[in-house]
């Protein structure tokens, strides 16, 4: 139907002057947008499969292309903007649900960036962290409200199974499935190196990655994909996933054209059935449901590993996390409204749940006012983007953060948010061997043990200028931050006060 | 401009303490010359003294130490203690006019006794039902500010420099086996005598130099255990956080030092294990009370005194000993002008507590 | 001593490799200027099937047999590195006939060629293992 032609978003400019028509850029693209014209020895390119990932970019020898947005618009109208027209069509056209990948596009407020960080002058010295020690190993857990002494006096460690982190930073939830192969082994190298955890999401854990179990937190999800004793025994952590950032209050689909091979082996599900994720556990319809699950769990592993539970940031949060610290959970991780997916209905990823920062500060300061902040640990993720957002977290009061979009760039994601169409030009959010070949672990190990690295050496360095020497010293530290064009009711939740006070 | 507790004041300061191991009454007057050495470590906007021992015909009760902003706090406040506790005797503090101490407030002391029905009423101890009562004076009662909690014990401070406080409160009148002083310079203080050092928590005193980094990482954890830190001040919170670890968790002021300044993780890890699982215990299970940035602190308590620097020495401190005495200062020179001639004098490492008690034990 | 390694397993059939042996090879500064327009001759070949793909190039034997079959003496061996001397090479072929992996091939100008490792031009890490955008071909130490 014509109208639902839609003029592609993105051109493909390519200067012919450079172009050497080496091909490469026909090679790597999997939306198959480049094609040589032998007649004419010349390039071509189709910009309507175009997704803006940069492979051609990236890899062109000679910088013959880039990717503009198209100047081709709509009639200028700020209520029906090009994007809500465009959706309309394909809606009237298909009958679907939208399906977006990758976090909240949209324009919310980014409270990070209205956080600004503290430094010592005069009154108290900074520190140097290349002269002194500077410290951010993390112990993650519940910690009890009194110690113990034996007969001797002699104190006993009365502490129950924590996880210790070398770094503040742990990798979130992705299964294999919806990431591939060598992004699995790259998260899972990279941890292990950098002495965190990554984290197996509902995919269960493929048996080459056993030997990472020391530094791999397993997920209990919904879905129960992947889930038997062996799996639950091979993780640091157990974590049980109630909900994600991107789409919190429903499930997931892993649709059966991916359920291939080893992924439908290490889900234990059949070859091409659909991976369907329940909206909510249907053995937790309540919080006393959830005590039993943790401790389900915590009997089936002997009470040796600490048990995560993971909630999507949603209105009442503070409230759900209050419970949770009830519940016999060791760790709570809350995802913000802009962590990621591999595929999520773009309506509920756009305006479903609340910012992280604000969920993060509500939360840290209940779970206190309630006297239980000690009970257990708080880890939060979606849209940590840098060493800065870090520092924020934990001053705002988060023992540790986890990411998964920032990791998947260091491996090669250029955030086009095709997740979904499986054709992942960087061989990450792919099943096709040609493309998961693109990523090379020892290449993504190393990226990623290079990135959390660079940003442990930043942590220091702003620590250091606030004369903190140690990371637990920044945790829930709120004066080390003030605020910078926020009003009085963000600054109230947030907990902090306004740059010049 | 906002009063002291209204906004977080960092301030510089000297800090001075004499202890005697055989328990000898020391007159006030030696730590007043001592802390007056110092006198350009301070600027004139807060100074104080605690002496230990110095209450022995009413050691068995609480002392408690206030300040009233006018007689109907003075009203509200009796009101509530005569309703807790059996007020054995009351007094205006004795003090004497100095021309740079002014505004003084009205300030009285009560030694008391909490009452058996309000025991037995709220199944608390003692020592815990004393702490609560005074947290609820001064969070509740406007006006009124119980400075000083302990028993056989007393705090005297004032905005002022320490040396004239110390004759303000006619501190010569008074001996004890150990004494604490303070001079305070804070960069920018509107000046409160609450504000001033040291600051007490039922027998437990701190005199502090230093802005601790790690404050309100500190504060928002001890304010779970029901402590509210009123004054925004550093001394408050490492107060609370002795309190907290020695009287609550039972924690040796040894352990307590390996909570507050604890060494790094390299140096727990070269050390013996059954050490180092001490360590890491003690680093794990309190991690949030550790203290970052520069401190020296001097403690007060019941039959001795502590003084501990942060990890790092960031700040000044000095320890020196002459026969059963024991003196700690920011600076030698507060030492010397006591005690010119020295058994020994050094300086403790960072994170090394010093800690000294009575040979008899507890007073 | 270091050397040209590849593995099959992460090579992504780009092709790239071949350009920039090419350009590297070609004594220009610039890629366009060295590359547009023309048919190009690198000394490293992508063979592919299928899925699968990899690139060759010299080995540089340890006992190589181009070097042994060589009638003017133009190959030779330094120091593990296998060259070609075009000035003496009279265009016997020879060797591309003894070489069992195909490595050796004609130049544009009769004389052969073949991978000196990039050290006759620009030098340092061979051009090839520099622009392999997969790590797939490595210039490394390997105990034989």
């Amino acid at each position: 139907m014509p109208i639902d032609f839609l003029y592609p978003e993105y051109e493909v400019v390519r200067n012919a002057d450079r172009c050497i028509a080496c091909r490469v850029c026909e090679r790597q693209c999997a939306n198959e947008v480049h094609f040589y014209d032998p007649e004419n020895k010349r390039m071509m390119s189709d910009e309507s499969k175009c997704v803006n990932c940069h492979r051609c970019v990236s890899l062109c020898p000679t910088r013959a292309l880039k990717i503009v947005k198209t100047d081709h618009t709509f009639k200028e109208n700020a209520s029906w903007s090009g994007t809500n027209i465009a959706e309309i069509y394909r809606q009237a056209g298909s009958g679907g649900v939208l399906l977006s990948s990758m976090g909240n596009p949209k324009q919310y407020p980014i409270y990070w960036d209205h956080i600004l960080i503290n430094a010592s002058q005069v009154t108290n010295p900074s520190i140097d962290p290349l002269r002194e020690p500077m410290e951010t190993k993390v112990f993650l857990g519940a910690k009890p409200s009194k110690i113990q002494r034996d007969d001797a006096g002699r104190l006993v460690n009365n502490l129950p199974p924590g996880l210790e982190l070398q770094v503040p930073v742990m990798f979130s939830a992705m299964s294999y499935g919806s990431i591939s192969y060598n992004a699995h082994e790259s998260l899972a190298r990279a941890a292990t190196a950098l002495g965190t955890f990554y984290n197996t999401g509902e995919g269960g854990l493929h048996e080459d990655f056993y030997q990472y179990g020391p530094h791999t937190i397993v997920q209990v999800a919904s879905g129960r994909f992947g889930v038997h004793k062996a799996y639950l025994e091979a993780g640091a952590a157990i974590e049980i996933k109630m909900g994600q950032g991107a789409k919190p209050g429903i499930g997931g689909h892993l649709p059966g054209a991916k359920i291939v091979g080893d992924i439908s082996k290490t889900r234990m599900i059949p070859e091409g059935s659909d991976a369907i994720s329940p909206a909510p556990h249907h053995d937790i319809y309540s919080i006393e449901d959830l005590r039993q699950l943790v401790f389900s769990l915590k009997e089936a592993t002997e009470y040796k590993k600490p048990v995560i539970v993971k909630i999507a940031a949603v209105h009442n949060v503070a409230a759900i996390a209050s419970g949770i610290a009830r519940s016999g959970a060791d760790i709570i991780a809350i995802d913000g409204f802009r962590g990621g997916t591999g595929a999520a209905p773009t309506r509920i990823r756009d305006n479903v749940g609340i910012p992280i920062e604000l969920a993060l500060a509500s939360v840290d300061e209940r779970l206190r006012q309630e006297g239980i902040r000690n009970h257990v640990s708080l880890v939060i993720g979606g849209s940590i983007r840098n060493s800065a957002d870090i520092v924020k977290a934990i001053a705002l009061g988060a023992d540790a953060v986890y990411i998964a979009t920032s990791a998947l760039l260091a491996l090669g994601c250029h955030l086009c948010r095709n997740c979904h169409s499986g054709k992942c030009n960087w061989g990450i959010a792919t099943q096709r061997p040609e493309l998961v070949r693109r990523l090379n672990p020892d290449v993504g190990c190393q990226r990623l043990i290079n990135l959390v690295t660079a940003w442990n050496h930043e942590i220091k360095e702003m620590m250091g200028g606030m004369g903190i020497n140690s990371i637990e010293a920044l945790r829930g530290n709120r004066l080390m931050l003030r605020g910078v064009g926020l009003n009085e009711k963000e600054l109230e939740i947030l907990g902090i006060k306004h740059a010049g006070e | 401009m906002l009063l002291e507790g209204e906004a977080r004041i960092p301030s510089g300061c000297a800090i001075s303490g004499i202890f005697s191991k055989t328990g000898e009454a020391i007159p006030g007057d030696v730590i007043v010359r001592s802390i007056a050495t110092m006198h350009d470590r301070s600027n004139g906007l807060g100074g104080g003294f605690a002496g230990y021992g110095i209450y022995p015909q009413y050691k068995d009760f609480y002392a408690l130490h206030v300040f009233y902003d006018d007689k109907t706090a003075k009203g509200t406040c009796e009101a509530f203690i005569e309703e807790h506790f059996d007020i054995i005797n009351l007094s205006k503090i004795p003090t004497r006019k100095v021309a740079s101490i002014v505004n003084e407030p009205l300030i009285w002391r009560y030694f008391v006794r909490p009452l058996h029905t309000k025991l037995e009423e709220t199944q608390l101890e003692e020592s815990e039902f004393t702490s609560r009562c005074v947290t609820r004076i001064n969070s509740d009662i406007t006006g009124a500010y119980v400075f000083s909690s302990g028993k056989n014990m007393g705090v005297f401070k004032a905005v002022g420099y320490p040396e004239d406080v110390g004759r303000f409160y006619r501190l010569e009148e008074y001996a004890g086996y150990c004494w604490t002083a303070h001079g305070r310079y804070p960069t920018n203080t509107p000046g409160w005598w609450g504000g001033a050092h040291p600051f007490a928590t039922l027998d437990v005193s701190v005199v502090h130099n230093g802005e601790i980094s790690s404050y309100d990482a500190n504060r928002r954890f001890i304010e779970m255990y029901g402590y509210k830190c009123n004054l925004l001040t550093d001394t408050e919170v490492i107060t609370y956080i002795i309190d907290f670890l020695v009287r609550k968790q039972g924690l040796s002021l040894t352990e307590t030092a390996d909570v507050i300044a604890a060494p790094f993780w390299s140096d727990i890890e070269a050390m013996e294990p059954e050490e180092r699982e001490r360590m890491t215990y003690l680093r794990n299970m309190f991690s949030s009370l550790l203290i970052t940035g520069p401190f020296s602190i001097l403690i007060g308590f019941d039959g001795g005194m502590m003084a501990l620097n942060d990890r790092l020495k960031l700040r000044s401190m000095v320890v020196g000993e002459k026969g059963d005495r024991v003196y700690m200062a920011s600076e030698e020179c507060a030492i010397r002008i006591v005690e010119p001639e020295l058994d020994a004098v050094w300086s403790p490492k960072g994170g090394e507590a010093v800690i000294v008690t009575l040979d008899g034990g507890a007073a | 001593m270091k050397k040209i390694y590849v593995n099959e397993k992460w090579c992504l059939g780009c092709h790239l490799c071949e350009y920039y042996c090419a350009f590297a090879n070609s004594g220009e500064s610039d890629m366009v200027k060295a590359l547009k327009g023309i048919e190009i001759h690198p000394r490293i070949r992508i063979e592919e099937r299928g899925n699968v793909s990899f690139a060759v190039s010299c080995r540089h034997c340890d006992e190589p047999l181009c070097v042994k079959s060589c009638i003017s003496g133009a190959l030779t061996e330094e120091n593990g590195v296998i060259s070609i001397d075009p000035e003496k090479c009279v265009g016997c072929y020879t060797c591309i006939m003894a070489c069992p992996y195909g490595a050796v091939m004609p130049s544009e100008n009769g004389a052969i060629q073949k991978c000196e490792l990039c050290t006759k031009n620009a030098g340092g890490l061979p051009a090839c293992v520099k622009g392999c955008p997969n790590k797939a071909i490595v210039f490394e130490e390997r105990a034989v």
